[in-house]
Parts: C-alpha cells; sequence; structure tokens
C-alpha cells in the first residue's frame, strides 16, 4: 500500500436540507488511480469536488467533517482555497476549453501563477502538451482557436491546461463520457502514464473503465460510501451485496 | 352540428383575417410616414448640410454644431454609464446571491427604466446642477460656473436614464458565459476576480457592445430629459475650450457650456422658429438624419446581438 | 504508524498556506467596489425620489395641498366659488392640477385602447400566425420601430398628421387630444406588440397541441386556450404601456395644443403634466412657487408610473412563476 494522499474524515454534505453525501471516510493513496463509480445522481461527482471545493461555489451548500491532505485539513478556515485548487487539479466531464488559442489556454494558470517570461511558458505549452501525449497533434495549431480541435484533442487539452499549473493530484469527471472510442483509449493510456507523477482521482460512470484504469475502486450508492477496495476486489469477489449487483449489471 | 361548426370556422377565418390586417396597416402606416420623411428630407441633404451652421433665424443652412452637440453628449454619457452599468452587472451576475437586498436592485432597474423622461429632466435640475453643481462652486470657489445647465450635467442625467438599458444588456451577456468556464478557470487556481477579468469579461464583450450601441441610441434621440439641462436654441460658438499644458495646447469639449442638440434642434424648429413652414424642409432633412443614426444604431446593435446569441448557441 | 507520518508532514505541507492578507483585503475590495455600483440603480430611484420630493414638497409651504384641487375664490358679495385651473404665471396665481391630470388621461387613455388593438393584435399576429421565417425579421423590425425618437413621432404628427387629421375630422381645434393620441399610439404598439409576444410565446406548446388534438381551428386554440392563458402578460404589457403613455413628453407638447382645457372632448387642446413642466421649466424663476409647483407635478408623474410599473413587473413576475413547469 501506497502512503495515503486524502484522508476524508466523517464528511456530510447538505444542499440546503437535503443530505447528498452521509459520512464519508476514505483514504486515497498517493501515485495511484482511485475510480468512484456508482449509479448517477449517488454523489459521487459531489464528492470528487468536495476534495478541491469546487462546491465552495454554490450556494446553499453546507460541509461537515474533515479532508486532510498531506495533513492538511483543507477545510480549515484560513486556508488559501485558490493555492488548494493549484495543487489540485480538475478535469471536467465536457471540454470546457476558453475561446481562445491553444496556446492561451495552457498558459492561463501559469500566467495566474506571475509568469510572464515567454521562453518558459513556451517551454511549460510543450513540456505539458507532451505529457498530455497531444504535442504532435497540437504543434502546428497553437495559435488556432482551441474550440477548432476535436472533441478527444480538447479533452486532452484540458488536461494539458490541468498540468501546466503542476498539481499533485488530478481529479478526473467522467471525462471520457462524451467522447468516442479510439480517444477514450487514448485518454486511459494517458492516465496510465500519468499516474506514475499524480495521484488520480476520477469519476466514472463506465465500469469497465474503472476496471481497467483504477487501482482502488469506491463504490458509491445514495450518498454513501458502500464500499472501499482494491479494484480487482470489487470487480471479482465485492464484500457487499449492493456493489455486486452494481458490478454485475443487476441496477443502476 | 356542422352547421355550428362551418360558422365556426368562419368567424375563426375573419378573426385572424382582421388580426393579419391589424398588422398590415400598421406596417403600411409606418413605412408611408417614413417614406415621406425620407422623400422631403433627402432634398435638402447634403455634406454642408451635416456641417453647416444654421443661417438666416435657422431658414438656411445646416446642423453642424445640433450634430456636433449630440456626438459630445452622448460620448459623454457613454464615459458615465457603460462603467457603471457593467459594474453593476457584474455585481448582480458574479457575486451576488438571491437575496431580499439583490431582489430590490432587479426591481429597481426595471423601475428606473420606467421613470418618466422628463421626471429625469427634474432629477437632473435638482440632484445634478443644483446639488452637485452649486456645491462644487462652493467648494471650489469656481463662481458660477458648474452650478447651472451644461453639457455635462446633461450627459450625467442621461446616463442615468440609460443605465437600465446597459445593465440589462450586460447582464445577459454575462449571463450567457457558460458556468464550465467559470468551473474550468477557478479549477486552475483563479480568484473570482481573476476568473471574471480573464474569462468572463472578453466573452462578454459583444452583449456590452451591443448594450453601449443601444444607449447611445436612446440618448441621441431623447429630448424631455435636457430641455433645461442646457440644451440651447441657437450657439454661434461650439462648446469647445483649449486645454493647454505649457505652450502644448488642444481643443476638447468643453463641459460646462450649453450645446445644441438635434433632436431639441428638431422640436425647436417645428415649434418655436419665428416661421416655421419657412423651416419645413431643414426640418424634414433634420429629422432625416436622426431617424437614420437611430436606425443604423439599432441595426448595428440587432445584428452584433443576433451573431452574438449565435455564436453562444454554437458553444 | 501510517497515520502518525501522514500528518508529521502537514508543517512543510505546500497545501497548508493560508490565505494572503493582501489577497484577501484585495478580494473583498473588489466585491466591495462591485456591490456599490451593484445598487446604482436602487441609489438612483432613491436619489430622484430624495430630490424630487425635497424640492417639490416646498410647493406645500406656500401653495397647500388643496389649492392643487382648485383654487377657492372669493368675490366681493364673499360669495366662495371653486375654480380648477392652472395659471401659475397670473396675479391671482391658480395651481390646480385637475386640468392637467384630465388632458394626460384625455391622451393616455385613447392611446392606450388604440394601442391595445393594434398591440395585442400585432403580438397575436407574430407569436401565433407569422411564419417563423418572417417572424425572424420582423421582431426586430418592431424593436427598431421602438427606437424611433418620440421627437420625431411628435414632428410627423405635428406636421403630417395633424392637417391629414383636421381635413377628415374637422376638430374644433387642430392640435388635440386625439392627434396627440395617435402619435402616442406610436410608442406604445411596440411595447405591447413585444411583450404580448413574449407572454404567447412563453405558453408552452404542449397546450396548443393539446387543443389542436381536441379538434380545435387555430383561432379558437388562440382565443380560448393561448389568450386566457397569457392574460395576466398581456395585460402587464398593457399596463406598461399606459404608463408609459402617461409619462411621454415629447409627442404631447408638440400635438396636444397645450391650452389647459378642462373637457371630456378629445377634438380640443388639451395640456399634460409632463408637457406642462417641459414648457414651463425653462421659464421659471428658481426658488418660486411656481418653480416648486412644477416640481410637485414631477412627484405625481413619478408616483404614477412608478406603482404602474410595479403592478406590471409584479404581474409579469407572478406569471414567470407559474410558467416554469
Amino acid at each position: 500500500m501506497k502512503e495515503t494522499k486524502i484522508a476524508v474524515k466523517d464528511l456530510s454534505l447538505y444542499y440546503g436540507d437535503k443530505q447528498a453525501l452521509k459520512d464519508i471516510n476514505i483514504d486515497i493513496p498517493e501515485k495511484r488511480v482511485t475510480a468512484f463509480i456508482g449509479p448517477s445522481g449517488c454523489g459521487k461527482s459531489t464528492f470528487l469536488r468536495v476534495l478541491n471545493r469546487m462546491n465552495d461555489l454554490i450556494d446553499h451548500v453546507k460541509i461537515d467533517g474533515e479532508v486532510y491532505i498531506d495533513g492538511v485539513n483543507i477545510y480549515d478556515k484560513s486556508l488559501d482555497i485558490v493555492n488548494l485548487r493549484k495543487n489540485v487539479g480538475m478535469v471536467f466531464q465536457k471540454s470546457n476549453l476558453f475561446p481562445k488559442t491553444v496556446y492561451e489556454n495552457i498558459v492561463y494558470g501559469p500566467r495566474l501563477n506571475g509568469i510572464r517570461d515567454k521562453k518558459l511558458l513556451d517551454e511549460i505549452v510543450e513540456k505539458t502538451l507532451n505529457q498530455a501525449a497531444i504535442w504532435d497533434e497540437a504543434k502546428d495549431r497553437l495559435n488556432e482557436n482551441a474550440l477548432s480541435l476535436s472533441g478527444g484533442q480538447q479533452q486532452r487539452l484540458c488536461i494539458a491546461r490541468a498540468l501546466a499549473v503542476e498539481p499533485e493530484i488530478i481529479l478526473m469527471d467522467e471525462p471520457a463520457s462524451a467522447l468516442d472510442p479510439i480517444s477514450t483509449a487514448k485518454i486511459e493510456e494517458l492516465i496510465h502514464e500519468l499516474k506514475l507523477n499524480y495521484t488520480i482521482v476520477i469519476v466514472t460512470h463506465n465500469m469497465q473503465q474503472a476496471a481497467r484504469v483504477s487501482d482502488q475502486t469506491a463504490f458509491f450508492y445514495l450518498g454513501e460510501l458502500i464500499e472501499y477496495d482494491r479494484t480487482t476486489k470489487i470487480f471479482t469477489n465485492p464484500a457487499k451485496k449492493q456493489t455486486e449487483d452494481y458490478v454485475t449489471g443487476r441496477f443502476g | 352540428m356542422e352547421l355550428k361548426k362551418r360558422k365556426q370556422d368562419i368567424a375563426g377565418t375573419i378573426s385572424l383575417s382582421v388580426v393579419r390586417l391589424m398588422f398590415f396597416f400598421l406596417v403600411v402606416v409606418l413605412i408611408l410616414l417614413l417614406s415621406k420623411i425620407f422623400i422631403e428630407g433627402v432634398s435638402v441633404l447634403s455634406l454642408n448640410f451635416l456641417i453647416d451652421e444654421p443661417r438666416n433665424n435657422m431658414t438656411e443652412g445646416g446642423i453642424g454644431p445640433a450634430i456636433f452637440g449630440t456626438i459630445a453628449v452622448t460620448l459623454l454619457m457613454v464615459l458615465f454609464t457603460v462603467p457603471l452599468g457593467v459594474f453593476s452587472a457584474i455585481y448582480l451576475n458574479e457575486y451576488a446571491k438571491d437575496t431580499f437586498f439583490t431582489r430590490i436592485i432587479r426591481t429597481s432597474i426595471n423601475n428606473l427604466a420606467g421613470v418618466p423622461s422628463i421626471v429625469f429632466g427634474l432629477f437632473g435640475l435638482g440632484f445634478f446642477i443644483l446639488f452637485i453643481g452649486k456645491n462644487l462652486d462652493n467648494i471650489l470657489e469656481t463662481g458660477l460656473l458648474f452650478g447651472q445647465p451644461a453639457l455635462l450635467w446633461a450627459s450625467a442625467t442621461l446616463a442615468v436614464l440609460v443605465l437600465p438599458i446597459v445593465i440589462v444588456s450586460t447582464l445577459e451577456a454575462l449571463n450567457s458565459v457558460p458556468k464550465s468556464h467559470r468551473d474550468a478557470s477557478y479549477g486552475l487556481g483563479a480568484t473570482k476576480w481573476q476568473t471574471i477579468k480573464n474569462v468572463v469579461l472578453p466573452q462578454a464583450r459583444p452583449g456590452i457592445l451591443t448594450g453601449t450601441i443601444l444607449a447611445i441610441s436612446r440618448g441621441a434621440g431623447e429630448t424631455a430629459p435636457i430641455l433645461f439641462l442646457g440644451a440651447a436654441f441657437f450657439l454661434p460658438n461650439l462648446p469647445v475650450a483649449d486645454l493647454c499644458i505649457g505652450d502644448y495646447c488642444i481643443t476638447i469639449v468643453n463641459p460646462t457650456e450649453q450645446f445644441m442638440y438635434l433632436a431639441y434642434h428638431i422640436f425647436i424648429m417645428a415649434t418655436q422658429s419665428s416661421n416655421p413652414t419657412q423651416t419645413l424642409p431643414l426640418q424634414y432633412g433634420s429629422t432625416l438624419v436622426l431617424i437614420v443614426l437611430t436606425f443604423l444604431l439599432n441595426i448595428t446593435a440587432i445584428v452584433f446581438r443576433y451573431r452574438f446569441r449565435k455564436i453562444l448557441g454554437r458553444l | 504508524m501510517e497515520e502518525k507520518d501522514f500528518f508529521s508532514k502537514s508543517a512543510d505541507s505546500k497545501y497548508a498556506k493560508r490565505i494572503g492578507k493582501f489577497t484577501r483585503v484585495k478580494e473583498s475590495a473588489i466585491k466591495f467596489f462591485f456591490a456599490v455600483n451593484g445598487a446604482m440603480a436602487l441609489i438612483f430611484i432613491i436619489l430622484i425620489f430624495i430630490f424630487l420630493f425635497k424640492e417639490g414638497f416646498k410647493a406645500l409651504e406656500h401653495i397647500g395641498l388643496l389649492d392643487f384641487l382648485f383654487f377657492d375664490r372669493a368675490d366681493a358679495s364673499g360669495i366662495h366659488q371653486k375654480v380648477f385651473e392652472w395659471y401659475p404665471t397670473s396675479e391671482e396665481a391658480r395651481y390646480s392640477l385637475v386640468p392637467l391630470l384630465l388632458g394626460t388621461l384625455l391622451t393616455a387613455i385613447p392611446a392606450t385602447i388604440i394601442s391595445t388593438l393594434l398591440g395585442v393584435g400585432t403580438g397575436i399576429y407574430l407569436s401565433e400566425v407569422a411564419n417563423p421565417k418572417l417572424k425572424e425579421f420582423l421582431k426586430p423590425a418592431i424593436e427598431l420601430f421602438a427606437g424611433i425618437p418620440t421627437v420625431v413621432l411628435g414632428f410627423i404628427m405635428l406636421a403630417v398628421g395633424a392637417s391629414f387629421f383636421n381635413d377628415l375630422l374637422n376638430p374644433t381645434n387642430r392640435l388635440n387630444a386625439f392627434v396627440a393620441s395617435i402619435g402616442l399610439s406610436f410608442v406604445i404598439i411596440p411595447i405591447i406588440a413585444s411583450l404580448t409576444e413574449d407572454a404567447l410565446h412563453s405558453i408552452p406548446n404542449d397546450l396548443r397541441m393539446a387543443s389542436y388534438g381536441l379538434g380545435a381551428t387555430k383561432w379558437q386554440t388562440v382565443s380560448r386556450v393561448i389568450l386566457p392563458a397569457a392574460f395576466s402578460g398581456v395585460s402587464a404589457s398593457i399596463i406598461l404601456g399606459f404608463g408609459r403613455a402617461i409619462g411621454e413628453t415629447m409627442i404631447v407638447l408638440m400635438c396636444a395644443g397645450n391650452a389647459a382645457n378642462i373637457t371630456a372632448d378629445i377634438f380640443l387642446s388639451v395640456r399634460t403634466m409632463t408637457a406642462t413642466i417641459a414648457a414651463e421649466m425653462g421659464e421659471v424663476s428658481q426658488g418660486s412657487d411656481h418653480y416648486y409647483a412644477l416640481f410637485f407635478i414631477g412627484i405625481v408623474l413619478f408616483t404614477i408610473t412608478f406603482f404602474l410599473n410595479l403592478a406590471a413587473e409584479i404581474i409579469i413576475s407572478k406569471m414567470r412563476k407559474k410558467n416554469t413547469f
């Protein structure tokens, strides 16, 4: 077992009066891929957004409990959320590139960090596009509008953009759900490469995908964490009946 | 039964035709009136008419000073109203939560848009000239400089009048920036202000421009509010002054002067001139210029908004 | 053991960074700045209110509320007579708002009636009759129509409309309430038409389909299903149009003749509240009774239009709530 990167203790989340997450406890290991699965509305995406405090942006959300990253409670009131989000990157379900050039999209984050040096920015662009395995396709199109790329390319560009701020953790919210099988395969391959250097948490609808890419899998149902274990165990020999029903396709 | 149904069909067809007829009646009347203005107006239209000053008791010459005044007043108005309106919309769309207070603000925007324009004139007189202007004079010891009707106060008053237009257009533009773009920015570690500045505002720019154009068009067409805020019958000189720094001088609009205004000029020629029939061709000419001006502005705004919506629809 | 390791890292973790004081102050300052600007519409409404009342209420010190209704004239024999006249420049100044109110109503009401017929008709045409392609062109055209400056409408009614109706109807005065109300209609028709179109358009298509499904004709669907469902929206548009007619200045100033008659005859010259302010404010000396009286008219105008707008807005917001299924 690798070292724990993220430790969540007794976390509950409410939308107004409605409780969306119930007493979640989970330890997420460093430099591994952890998958969250479960039927839609089970809270897996909401929980993912807990880990970089994206839920703070929504009105009427109340959160109890603690989330520790490297031993620091990220829900501490005086903590710098902006710094947190720089270290915990996020890739969203649908590509959300800005309507700017490929280059401008990648350097958006580094520029926020005050990097102005053109040479340094160029280096970051090349490095992160290489990391996201899209350099060859994009190197001649750096000054084109990012939205002119194909859907799969756009999503890999989103990953590159997230990498450009040098996070340690990358949260992925169903990153391949809108893509065709070939693009999906490319993203999955990319996830394999990235876990050498990054802690990755991925929410997915697709159980085969979870089985293919993740080391650990957590099964959520109705706002509760039902079961959390090594992926092979979850898919071959789950401890709970609900998990078994779900992974064998009996509901969801 | 059959007969009853037939009767209803006939009544329905007639009613629908009446609706259609009403609409086409309206269109015909409008086209007739507009072509009347066009035909009469175009005969006096020339470059000279646009730049010359009124002569011989307004029976000859052109409308140059009135066009100059209209441009000066509306540009100054834009300087006041656009920042205010855009900032206001940013607060409402980006920062404010849905509270009692913000609902009151939203109601105020609609209500401000419904205040009669002549009341804005009273407000400009009472607030800008007699309160702000008089107090400025007292503080700066400028004698009677600010505390009287002037271009500055006409612009400021029109700025308040068109503020709802700018706010509403900007709100629509901000609202149409996808939330996912904001999420992406926050996810990369941007603060709220960085997100607004780098992601939201650049995308909302066409919408803000639309609002600005609509505001100019509205401001240029208003007459009632500026009646007693410095609009003048006739001025021998343009409201300009030389601003000198050392030996270097530039000519700028002097905001403390009175001004001529195209819309007001039409009103004056039509109702106050000593010989309305003699000035009639010039009245048509001025009206044509004002109509063309507002139509061009509005068409630009409409086309802009249409294309903006189409682009956003594609995202 | 592992637990201890995990927490021991916290001290030098890059996550432990506290919010910088500068960042926090800067972001709150920016928010505060926007909040002040955000309230600007409200601030201006309040300022308009304050400065109208500040000047207008001074009128009550000298003129008195009753004097705005009628002038109590006592002749030599001691007989009192109520005089409803607006004659502020006379030696024996009279400040009755009654003729001005009547003048306003006599122009605004016919204008609203004409505009309701044509505006609602146009709205129905746009929403239910016109084909979508034509509509895409007509909606901006209506917007353009609404953008015509009122001084232009005033001018065209003065130059063309007045003579046209003079020959056609032979009215008592060439410039009269009727001519003004036709001019006003040009302002109000686009308002009513576009709001009616909005209201009809917001009716869910299911309702139309249900009606057609039961064998109703187009007109039956419009008149018995769509219009009743959009009733509140249409009535809000009429209220807004009426408010606009009351507040409009240039058209009535140029076309209504400006004689403060007490009359119900729309072919006589009348003087509205707005035209009175517009015509007299430029000539009165600041601080005179007459000056304050004009501000008092402003208060009356502001109050009437404020409540009409508020009523329309409440109706519209209720309609929105009802229509979001």
